[in-house]
């Protein structure tokens, strides 16, 4: 049938970057409006949140304009670093860092939020630093909220259409993802390969939920049990 | 070791206002109402919780002093906290929970001292989460003991525990206190506990200290001249018309207790008396 596997492939890779970077801002991100109170902290949880909101064309609207060489960001971003984010899979990956912020900071703030303060008390009277006790206190008691981050983050940019679409455009082998790809052989009123990528998709979105959901009754089940 | 302090709580801003001194080695039990700020002085003692303005002084070194801006944080302070709800890391076994908090100096074999001190050997290897409340009292207790603390504070150590848990941990404690000669902070309202384990109490309430001294002087023990004083919690009160019977709880036995209209005109279920009786009319018998 002559089918692209191309987008497929762009997609897991998109998904995959996003995750992994989310992950590493995100966990600091999220302790820090678990355990601080700040002035304008309602601000900055507000603003994490809106990509829950906005529609994402808006989002790629502004990141379009944001990114542009003609825009002083933009440009800044050329001279000084040689990046360009336009039209370009590192932009694909900008873009869905912040699309999918959300999706990671809340389940992981929540879950450090749920832990009694007592186990982070205990570790400090211990003499042990907030970084050290992050990752070997907090961070291993709250395993499900991090698996749930993770998942929906990954989940979240492989569904992704309109941010991408925006800055990123249909370019293949660089940013043409399989959501788009699907938009564009929809248009192209060629059926058979929107059914091939769209069935894929279906598949591998339900069978990560599936296995997130075992693995995280699982997980509780050890937590009360063992 | 001075410490003085204000801080304004949370519910209706009450002063914490103390002013206290705590002879090395000893164990002062702070005693009080609930909400009378107990916790809040250990927690400051301890570094976790900031007071507006204070000085606090241990053996020497200076932990806080709001003057000078001094405030040695709290990893520094090298108290042994002991926790209401102990505190345990669930993601880590009780070995691992020891060998957590010590540093790379202690060696293996104090641990396995520790542990077999409070007989725990054989739980090394268990989650914290399948322990009952006595042994995860124990393994908190020596979690805190073993980073060589300055002193120790235990906030309610064994609230959470059933009577007769309690008393044999009231006693492992103790003789942990012999054993490691620790300034302790204890914060309890268990009268056994206060009577067998401390040196000294502070009562505190509303954020005062009310009284100081030893368990005798503070609950006026010492002020009447009867041989036999025991500390009970009115259960029951039957009025009747010829006399009134109180059933008071002492320890785990129930008593009961014949009053005049005037002793009971005050008493209320659930208050703290003192039962006591002259020289000559206890009568003794050996039960074996």
């Amino acid at each position: 049938m002559g089918i692209d596997l191309e987008p497929l492939w762009l997609t897991l890779e998109l998904a995959l970057s996003t995750t992994v970077i989310l992950l590493v801002i995100g966990v600091p991100l999220a302790s820090y409006l678990a355990f601080r109170s700040f002035r304008m902290k309602s601000v900055v949880e507000a603003i994490i949140s809106l990509p829950l909101v906005l529609p994402p064309t808006v989002l790629g609207f502004y990141f379009l304009l944001a990114f542009s060489p003609g825009n002083a960001f933009g440009k800044m971003l050329e001279s000084v670093f040689d990046i360009r984010l336009i039209f370009t899979f590192s932009g694909l990956i900008a873009g869905s860092v912040i699309y999918s912020l959300p999706f990671m900071v809340h389940p992981i703030q929540a879950g450090l939020q749920g832990l009694p303060t007592s186990l982070k008390e205990a570790s400090y009277t211990l003499g042990k630093s907030k970084t050290e006790t992050l990752f070997k206190v907090l961070l291993p008691n709250i395993k499900p909220a991090l698996l749930t981050g993770i998942v929906l983050s990954f989940a979240h940019t492989i569904g992704e259409f309109g941010v991408v679409l925006m800055i990123g455009g249909s370019i293949p082998g660089q940013t043409k993802v399989a959501s788009i790809a699907i938009y564009d052989e929809v248009e192209a009123l060629n059926y058979s390969a929107a059914h091939f990528y769209s069935f894929l998709l279906l598949i591998v979105s339900f069978s990560i939920l599936l296995l997130v959901f075992i693995i995280n009754k699982r997980l509780i089940r050890r937590g009360q049990n063992l | 070791m001075h410490f003085s302090k204000m801080l304004l709580m949370a519910e209706g801003e009450m002063p914490l206002e103390i002013d206290a001194e705590i002879r090395d080695g000893s164990v002062t039990t702070i005693y009080g109402k609930s909400g009378a700020g107990k916790t809040s002085l250990l927690r400051i003692l301890a570094g976790l919780l900031q007071p507006e303005e204070g000085f606090i002084e241990v053996d020497g070194e200076v932990w806080l002093d709001t003057k000078k801006r001094i405030n040695l944080p709290v990893q520094k302070r090298k108290t042994g906290f002991v926790f209401q709800d102990f505190a345990l890391f669930p993601n880590m076994t009780v070995a691992e929970n020891l060998r957590y908090a010590a540093s790379q100096k202690n060696s293996d074999t104090f641990l396995k001292e520790l542990l077999g001190m409070v007989s725990l050997e054989q739980l090394a290897d268990r989650k914290p989460d399948t322990l009952s409340g006595g042994q995860k009292q124990r393994v908190a207790l020596i979690r805190a003991l073993i980073i060589e603390p300055r002193i120790l504070l235990l906030d309610e150590p064994l609230s959470a525990l059933d009577t007769e848990m309690r008393s044999i941990l009231r006693e492992e404690i103790y003789q942990l206190h012999q054993k490691f000669n620790l300034t302790t902070l204890l914060v309890s309202h268990d009268m056994g506990e206060i009577y067998r384990l401390s040196d000294n109490v502070i009562h505190i309430d509303k954020g005062k200290i009310i009284d100081t001294g030893t368990p005798h002087d503070v609950f006026g023990a010492s002020r009447l001249s009867s041989k036999i004083q025991l500390t009970a919690e009115v259960l029951r009160i039957n009025r009747t018309d010829v006399v009134n019977v109180v059933e008071v709880l002492i320890g785990n036995t129930i008593v009961k207790v014949i009053a005049t209209d005037e002793e009971v005109s005050d008493l209320n279920i659930g208050d703290k008396v003192m039962l006591f009786s002259k020289a000559f009319n206890p009568m003794i018998q050996k039960i074996g």
